[in-house]
C-alpha cells in the first residue's frame, strides 16, 4: 500500500469545473486506490463529481490530492495531467 | 367557448399537429418524514439499494434506446445522469445520515439531494445550472422507485396529445413516441436546446420558448400546432379549426404520395439526373435524410459544437461527430461547412461583443482565417474521419480568391502535420467554396480554379445582393429569392463553375421551393441539397418534367423583371407541368 500526495495549481482554463470535472471523476474511478482532493480547508472524495464540484476550484487554485492504494502513483500522475492541462 | 388565442414561439420542427393539451407539470414529489427503529436500518440501506439499480437500469434501457433512434450524442445526456446515480458521496452521505438520524430512507435522500441542488444553484456557472436539472431529474427517479410508485408515463397515454411544459427533461423526450404525442410546446428552450434536438430529431411539430405556454393553456383545451412557423393556436375557432384539419389532411396524403419517391433517383423524365442531398445540424437528423431519400449531406452545419458551452470542442470530439456521419451515411458523399460563426449564429464562449458579429462583421471564414488554431483544429478532424466513408468540405462566406487560398494554405498545413504524425486520410479530398457574397459571385471565374466545387449559399447570397437583412421583419418583403438580379447572379455562378469543369450545388431555402428548383435545374445546378422533409417534393417537381421544359423554363423566367412575376410564372409553370 502506497500513500502518495502532491500539492498543485489548476492550469486548466475551466478551473475543475465543467468537463473537466467529469473527466477527473472519471479517470479518478478507475483506480483502486482512495482519492482526495483538498482545497482550503474542504477535502471531498475524488471520486464524486458531487463532491469535486462542491470544491468550486477555480484556474490558479492550489489543491493537495491524495490516493492511498496500491496504484496510488500511477492514479496521481493521471489525474495531475487533468488539472495541469492548459 | 373559450376565445381563440394565439402563442407565438420559436419553431424547431416543422409540420401541423391538432389535439387536446396535455399539461406536465413540475412534478414534486414529497418523501413522508417517518422515524425508523435501529434495527430498520439494513433494510432501508437495502431498499436504497435496489432502487439506484432499478433507476440504473432505467437509465441504461433509456440511454440504449435513444442512442439506437437518434445516436451517440443525443444519449450523451445520460452519461451525466449516470455519473449523479453513482455518486459515491452522494450515496455515502445518505447512509451516513440514515444511521445518525434514524428517518427513513427516502426523507433523507431527498434533504440530501436538496442540498446539493441549493448549493449548486447557487454557484454562478452556466455548466453546475446544468447539471442540477440533471440531479433533479435522476433524484425523481430514484425517489419514485423508493416510494415504489410507478412513473406516470407518456408512454401510457391512450390518445395523441399535444404536450404542454415548462420544459420538457431529457426522460421525459425518450418516452415519446409519434403514436401518443402529435406535438409540444414548452414555455423555454431556444433553437439548440435539448427539447428542439429531439423534436427535429423525432418528427414532431414543435414549438419552443412560447413563454406563458403553460399559464394561457388549461388542460384539455384543443390545441393547433403550426411547427414551421412557430405558432399555437389555443381554442381555435371552428373555421380555423377547420383549415388546420384540411393543412393535416393535405400534409398527411401528399408524405404517403412523397415517400413512395424515397427510393427513386432524382431523374427528369428524358434520363437527367442531379443530387438531391440534406442539410443538417446534428447527426441525430440522418434518420430523418434516410427516411426521406436524401442522396447525401450537402451541408452539415458545424457550429452546434460550439454553443451552450464554455470550452472549445476539442479535435477528437469534431472528429468523432464527423466520423459517426461519414459511417452513417456511406457510401453517399457528405459536405462539412468549417464554422459559421456570426450573424445569427451566436457563440458564448469567445466572449465577443455581439456588435463585432453583424452579417457583415467578423465572422464565419474571416474569423476563422483570424483564430487559426481553432480552424486548423477542425479541419485536422475533418481530414481524418475522412477515411471513413466519403467526406468533402467547404469554407463559408469567401468574398475573394485570397480567402480561398489563405483558407487552403492552412488546409495544407493541416494534411502536412497529420502526414508527419503518420495519421490516415483521403489526400485527395474536395473542397469548395460557398458563393454567398456578390463579390463571390461574380469573380466565380476566378475562384473555380482555386476548388473542386461550388455551393451556392442563397440564404445569404439572398440577403447580400439585396442589401436586406433576413433578420429584419420591417424589410421581410424585400427578401425576393427568385429577384431577377439574384437568379443572374446564380447563371454567372453556374456558367463559370461549368466552364471551369467543376459541379455546383445550392445549399440555401431557396431550393426548397418546388417552382424555384425547376429553375435552378434549367440553369444547369448538379447538385440540391435541402432540409430533409422538402426532399420528397422537390424530387417529384424534378422527375415531372423533361430538362428541355426546365431550360425553357429559366430563360423565360431570366427575361422577367421582378420577383413577384418570376414567382407567379414559374409556379404557375410547375402546376401545368405537374398535371
Amino acid at each position: 500500500m502506497a500513500v502518495v500526495k502532491k500539492k498543485l495549481i489548476i492550469k486548466n482554463k475551466q478551473g475543475l469545473h465543467a468537463r473537466p470535472a467529469a473527466l477527473f471523476v472519471q479517470v479518478a474511478n478507475k483506480f483502486d486506490s482512495s482519492i482526495t482532493v483538498k482545497k482550503d480547508k474542504e477535502v471531498v472524495n475524488g471520486k464524486s463529481i458531487m463532491g469535486i464540484l462542491m470544491l468550486g476550484a477555480e484556474r490558479g487554485s492550489e489543491v493537495f490530492l491524495e490516493a492511498d492504494g496500491e496504484d496510488a502513483h500511477l492514479a496521481i500522475i493521471e489525474l495531475e495531467k487533468i488539472l495541469g492541462e492548459e | 367557448m373559450s376565445q381563440q388565442l394565439e402563442i407565438k414561439g420559436i419553431p424547431v420542427a416543422p409540420g401541423v399537429a391538432i389535439g387536446p393539451a396535455y399539461k406536465i407539470g413540475k412534478e414534486e414529489i414529497v418523501a413522508p418524514k417517518e422515524a425508523i427503529k435501529e434495527e430498520e436500518i439494513p433494510l432501508q440501506i437495502q431498499l436504497f439499494e435496489e432502487a439506484l439499480i432499478k433507476t440504473r437500469k432505467e437509465l441504461l434501457g433509456l440511454q440504449k434506446k435513444i442512442s439506437e433512434e437518434m445516436g451517440k450524442d443525443a444519449a450523451e445526456i445520460f452519461d451525466s445522469h449516470l455519473l449523479v446515480l453513482e455518486d459515491r458521496m452522494l450515496i455515502e452521505e445518505v447512509i451516513s445520515r440514515l444511521k445518525k438520524e434514524r428517518l427513513n430512507v427516502a426523507y433523507i435522500f431527498s434533504e440530501v439531494l436538496k442540498r446539493y441542488v441549493t448549493v449548486f444553484s447557487n454557484i454562478e456557472d452556466e455548466y453546475l445550472k446544468e447539471r442540477v436539472a440533471d440531479i433533479n431529474d435522476v433524484g425523481k427517479r430514484v425517489l419514485k422507485n423508493l416510494l415504489g410508485k410507478e412513473r406516470k408515463s407518456l408512454e401510457d397515454l391512450k390518445e395523441r396529445v399535444i404536450i404542454i411544459a415548462h420544459d420538457l427533461s431529457p426522460s421525459d423526450t425518450a418516452a415519446m413516441q409519434k403514436k401518443n404525442v402529435a406535438g409540444f410546446i414548452t414555455d423555454i428552450g431556444g433553437k439548440t436546446s435539448h427539447t428542439a434536438i429531439m423534436a427535429k430529431a423525432l418528427e414532431i411539430p414543435a414549438v419552443v420558448g412560447a413563454q406563458e405556454a403553460t399559464i394561457k393553456v388549461k388542460a384539455g383545451d384543443t390545441v393547433i400546432i403550426d411547427g414551421s412557423v412557430g405558432l399555437a393556436i389555443v381554442n381555435p375557432d371552428a373555421k380555423t379549426l377547420a383549415n388546420y384539419h384540411k393543412v393535416e389532411q393535405k400534409l398527411k396524403e401528399l408524405s404517403k404520395k412523397f415517400m413512395s419517391l424515397k427510393k427513386l433517383p432524382a431523374q427528369t423524365l428524358d434520363g437527367k439526373r442531379v443530387d438531391i442531398a440534406a442539410n443538417i445540424e446534428l447527426p441525430a437528423e440522418i434518420n430523418a435524410v434516410k427516411q426521406y431519400g436524401g442522396e447525401g449531406i450537402g451541408l452539415y452545419r458545424t457550429e452546434f459544437f460550439y454553443m451552450n458551452r464554455k470550452d472549445l470542442p476539442s479535435e477528437e470530439e469534431h472528429y468523432q461527430a464527423y466520423k459517426y456521419v461519414a459511417e452513417a451515411m456511406k457510401p453517399y458523399p457528405v459536405i462539412i461547412r468549417t464554422l459559421d460563426l456570426g450573424g445569427d449564429k451566436f457563440i458564448s464562449q469567445f466572449e465577443i461583443p455581439h456588435d463585432m458579429l453583424p452579417f457583415l462583421g467578423w465572422r464565419a471564414i474571416r474569423f476563422c482565417l483570424a483564430r487559426p488554431d481553432i480552424f486548423k483544429a477542425q479541419l485536422k478532424a475533418i481530414l481524418r474521419a475522412s477515411v471513413h466513408g466519403s467526406l468533402k468540405l467547404m469554407y463559408p462566406m469567401i468574398s475573394g480568391i485570397e480567402e480561398l487560398q489563405q483558407a487552403n494554405k492552412i488546409l495544407k498545413e493541416a494534411k502536412e502535420e497529420l502526414h508527419k504524425s503518420g495519421e490516415a486520410f483521403d489526400k485527395n479530398i474536395q473542397v469548395g467554396a460557398m458563393i454567398e457574397v456578390p463579390s463571390a459571385a461574380m469573380t466565380a471565374d476566378l475562384l473555380a480554379k482555386e476548388c473542386d466545387f461550388f455551393s451556392i449559399g442563397t440564404n445569404d447570397l439572398i440577403q447580400y445582393s439585396l442589401a436586406v437583412d433576413r433578420t429584419n421583419e420591417k424589410i421581410a418583403y424585400l427578401y425576393e429569392p427568385a429577384h431577377p438580379g439574384v437568379l443572374r447572379m446564380i447563371k454567372k455562378v453556374i456558367d463559370a463553375a461549368h466552364k471551369a469543369d467543376i459541379w455546383v450545388g445550392t445549399c440555401g431555402e431557396m431550393a426548397g421551393d418546388p417552382a424555384l428548383a425547376l429553375i435552378l435545374l434549367g440553369l444547369g445546378l448538379d447538385e440540391f441539397s435541402l432540409p430533409p422533409f422538402v426532399i420528397p417534393e422537390v424530387k417529384h417537381a424534378i422527375r415531372s418534367v423533361n430538362l428541355d421544359e426546365a431550360r425553357k423554363l429559366a430563360e423565360e423566367a431570366l427575361k422577367l423583371s421582378t420577383g413577384r412575376e418570376v414567382e407567379e410564372f414559374s409556379h404557375k409553370r410547375l402546376r401545368e407541368l405537374l398535371k
